[in-house]
Formats: C-alpha cells, structure tokens, sequence
C-alpha cells in the first residue's frame, strides 16, 4: 500500500515538471495533446463506460466547444480563453437537445443517432458560413509562443475531469449511472428518473468535452469543420481512447490516451522516420487490428484487465 | 380507503385483449394473491401498476390518489415496490450496491444509504453475500435481492412477482417466512404466484384472473372452490365433478 502511494506521488511530481524535464517542443506538443484525450476519453467513459450510453458522436460536443472559442474571437473580439468556459457550458446546451432527441432511443440506436448527430453538426459547420466562415476554417493567434502555459492548462483540465468523474462515482449519480447501465427498467423500478439521469451524464460529459475543443482551438490556433467534427479523428478515437483504456474505470481513458496518441502518431511519422513512408498510411488499418485484439483478448481494456496482463506476462516470462 | 384500487384495467397489445375490464381493492396489511394460468394478464397487471407501460383504459388509485399517468419512477417514491419475475439483479455491482442503489430512493448521503442497505440485506438473510458479484448469486439469492431492492425504497404495497418459482423446498419455506415477516413490518403485499402451496397458506385473500378477465375473488378456501378457477386450471370435467 505504501508503494503504491510513492508510486503516485512520483508520477504527480513527473507531470508537475514535465516541461522542465523534457524541452522538446515536440515531445511537449504530444503530451498536451495526450493530456487532451485524457480529457475527452475521461468525459466519453463517463457516459459510455459508466452510464451505459455508448456515443459515436462526441465530436459534437468537441466541435462545438472549439467553434465556440474560435467564434469568441471572430464575432465578439473577445479573448478566446472566454472560450473554455462557454464552450463547456455551449456544448451543455447542445447536450440538452442532443439528449432530449436521442434518449428517446436505447443501446445500438441511440449510438446510431449520436453518429447521425455528429454528422449533423459537422454539415451545419460546413455551411452557415456566416457564423462558422465554413470550410474556410477559424484561424487565431495564440496567446502564447511556449508550448508550456498549454501544458499546464492541459494538465489542470484533465486532472480536474477525473477528479470530478471519481467525485461523481462515489455518490448517488455514479450508483444511478451504473444502475441505468446494468439494467434501465430495474433502475426505474427502483425509483430512478432514468431519463433525467441520463441526460445528467450527458451534461457533464459534453461539458468536459467542450471544454477540451475550447482548449484544442486555444492551442492549436486552427479549426475547420472537418477536424473537429470529425468522425474518424475525434468521435471514434474517443471511443478508442475509452474501450483500449478499459472502460467504466477511472484511470482507463488516461491510459488509454497515452497508448493511443502515441500509436497514432508512431505511425502518423512512419515510426519516426524509421520505416518507409507508405506505413503512415496504415494507422486506421492497425487501430482496427488494435479494436479486434482488445475486444477478443483484453475486453475490459488495458486497466481493467490489468491483472490478466500481468499474470500472463508472468507466465511467459517463468515458461521461458 | 383502500390502499390500491384498480378500477376497470383494460391492456390491448394490438389485438390482443392482455387484461380486461380488471377491478379490484387491495386492502392496508393484507397479502393479496392474484392467481391464473399461465398467459392470463398476472404481470400485464403488475406492469400496468407501475407504469412499466401506458394502460389502455381504466384507472389505477393509491392511497386514493390516481396514479394511472405516473412514471414509474414516480409510483416507487410513492410507496409502491415491485421485485421482477424475470428476475433483473444489476450484474456488474455487488449485492451491497444493488441494495445501496436502491436505498438512495429514500435518503441522500452514500453514509445513510449504504446503512439502510445493510439493515434491509439483514432483514433478507443477505449479509453473507453482499460483497459478492449479484450476477454470482444463485437463483435463490437473486430473487432475494430483488425483494432487498425494492424494500429498500421503503415501500408500503410490494408487489412480489413469482418470487417462489424456481426455488427448492427449503428455499420456498424461507420465502414464505420472510413475506410473512414483511407483512408483520407492515408492508402491504399484492402476490402473484402459482405455487399453490405459498399462495394458499399465505394469502388473506385471492383475485384469479383468465384470459385477462376476473373469474373470481375470495378467501383462498372459496377461490379454490370455485368452478371456473377450477376448470381454468384443471379443465371442464374436473369443474363439472
């Protein structure tokens, strides 16, 4: 027990002077862009891992979040930090829509009507110009030159989601969310507003998530709809993120980002420049063997299924 | 003032007539059996009663007041608990949880609610298991949690849905020892089952019900006299002797 509190305290003191520790812009730039996934995989779980509502559709709540930022910016000539606020709480306002027309439905078709929601969200980003300026995209100049006021912010954002999510677990709404999840008319038998429940997931959820796009916008300066509504780059990754991690545990989608980021962009640079150019192709081909693999042989992800992994590394090891 | 009172309940799965004109008055303390073959419109009832699905026509009173358009939610923190006979324990969650779960119905700190869950697991001889997986329990222990799961929203009518089908003689005797010790806390109990010998001993009275329609309504001795419950279950020759 006492290990593993060191264990803790060292891996805080490690993210607390990351930025000093390693000075490569590019290692920085991956870690706030981990830490960001923490983030949005964090926010995914608690609403597919936990409450039981699987979205293929949070690039909703990511987009908006961002296109938020971003038209702070552009519309009002306001900071776009005014943005991480309200693109949590404009990303809320969206979930209440969101969930008062897809909450009608459950399990597959209500993850086949948030696919469909992203795709909306995605096409109304692309065409009322007059609000978003389409394909053009929102381009903003960053606050910051150095990459490490990002790091930190990044940092706060995802250890406050899962210091929330813990919080909300522990009491009343997390045994409401498993609840619903394990059975949604025993749950109402039992005297649970399913519906209100749900929908407070959902809130909370997108909220976090909004906040990650209004973040991403910050940081990266450049938004335009097929980024951040993106099926592929941000609903299914976040997917990824939570299933690879380990689904309905706290520290999965943590894990699971670092394991997917550092996937995507091992392949994105065709292993660093090591293999030939055509492997960067491939990363969509090896995320679909990494879902198959998962699901098959470690369905509770990376953290749930810890104890198998590590009783079968054992094994190997004592075999050879 | 009866406790329920179902005036006319009438379900219609598209054609199909499920309960038919079903009126009936559970009285406060009383255990009330509702008895028919199989298919005859038991749990259509029950899933009326809370709500599980929209009636068709008819009214639904508790405590006078009518229930008939509450959401089922709505009907548990009004008093009313129902246990499943298809029996739904949440898998993934321990016993203790599920009752905890449950218990939040009535009070609002995890400290009161994981208390109240342990007081109602002890009440149902469920303690030993509580830290158990309830996907583990044996069926005996899953009926047992779904009647740890809705007195623990602190119910003044339970509807026990067949919680005796499927357990073994020595379980059915506890079972019927703990409704009998239900009904002495002061619960309200409106029974389905078809397991004569729990329904007869236990049952102050009876409504049996075929094809949806009331046949008959009385103490046990004169329902099981009655010539249409007897013919419902047993055919027309044994009814004519």
């Amino acid at each position: 027990m006492k290990k593993q509190k060191l264990y803790w305290v060292l891996l805080g003191i490690f993210f607390l002077t990351f930025p000093f520790l390693v000075k490569s812009d590019y290692y920085q730039h991956l870690m706030i862009i981990t830490l960001m996934w923490v983030v949005i995989g964090s926010s995914w779980n608690l609403l597919a891992g936990y409450t039981g509502q699987v979205s293929f559709g949070h690039a909703i709540f990511f987009g908006v979040g961002a296109y938020t930022a971003g038209i702070f910016v552009t519309k009002l000539e306001m900071s776009a930090w005014w943005g991480m606020m309200f693109g949590g709480i404009t990303a809320m306002l969206i979930a209440l829509f969101v969930g008062w027309v897809c909450f009608r439905l459950r399990g597959p078709y209500f993850a086949l009507a948030t696919l469909a929601g992203g795709e909306i969200f995605r096409l109304i980003a692309v065409n009322w110009e007059g609000l978003t300026d389409g394909m053009v995209g929102i381009l903003i100049i960053q606050d910051f030159r150095s990459k490490v006021p990002y790091y930190y912010i990044a940092l706060a954002l995802a250890a406050v989601c899962i210091w929330v999510i813990h919080v909300i677990m522990k009491r009343k709404w997390g045994y409401y969310f498993v609840s619903i999840r394990e059975d949604q008319d025993a749950a109402a038998s039992m005297g649970i507003n399913t519906t209100l429940y749900k929908n407070i997931s959902l809130l909370v959820s997108a909220f976090f998530t909004g906040m990650a796009g209004a973040f991403y916008m910050n940081y990266m300066g450049f938004i335009d709809p097929d980024v951040v509504f993106s099926l592929h780059f941000i609903s299914i990754m976040a997917i990824l993120v939570g299933i690879v991690g380990g689904v309905a545990t706290i520290w999965g989608p943590a894990v699971g980002a670092f394991i997917m980021v550092g996937l995507q962009e091992t392949f994105r640079s065709s292993f660093f420049g090591l293999a030939p150019k055509w492997v960067s192709q491939g990363h969509a081909l090896v995320f679909g063997l990494l879902v198959i693999f998962v699901i098959l042989f470690l369905a509770n992800g990376v953290v749930g299924d810890w104890k198998k992994i590590k009783r079968n590394v054992f094994r190997m090891r004592e075999s050879h | 003032m009866a406790l329920l009172e179902l005036q006319g309940l009438t379900k219609t799965f598209g054609g199909l007539v499920a309960v038919n004109q079903v009126s009936f008055k559970v009285e406060k303390g009383e255990i009330f059996g509702l008895i028919g073959p199989n298919g005859s419109g038991k749990t259509t009832t029950f899933n009326c009663i809370n709500h599980y699905f929209p009636i068709t026509s008819g009214d639904i009173f508790f405590k006078g007041k009518r229930i008939t358009k509450l959401k089922t939610h709505q009907i548990c923190h009004l008093g009313i608990g129902r246990t499943f006979q298809v029996v739904k324990p949440l898998a993934r969650m321990t016993v203790l949880e599920n009752v905890t779960a449950s218990a939040f119905c009535r009070v609002k700190t995890i400290g009161k609610a994981k208390k109240k869950a342990e007081e109602v697991l002890k009440f149902c001889s469920l303690s030993r298991d509580k830290d158990k997986l309830a996907k583990s329990l044996p069926i005996g222990g899953r009926k047992r949690l779904e009647i740890a799961r809705a007195l623990a929203t602190d119910p003044e009518l339970l509807l026990l849905d067949e919680t005796a089908a499927g357990l073994n003689p020595s379980e059915l005797d506890e079972a019927i020892e703990l409704i009998k010790k239900m009904r002495e806390s002061g619960i309200t109990i409106l029974i389905i089952e078809h397991i004569m010998k729990l329904i007869m001993t236990i049952s102050d009275r009876i409504h049996a019900i075929n094809f949806g329609q009331t046949i008959a309504e009385g103490n046990p001795l004169e329902v099981a006299k009655n010539g249409l419950v007897i013919q419902a279950y047993l055919g027309e020759e044994y009814a004519q002797g």
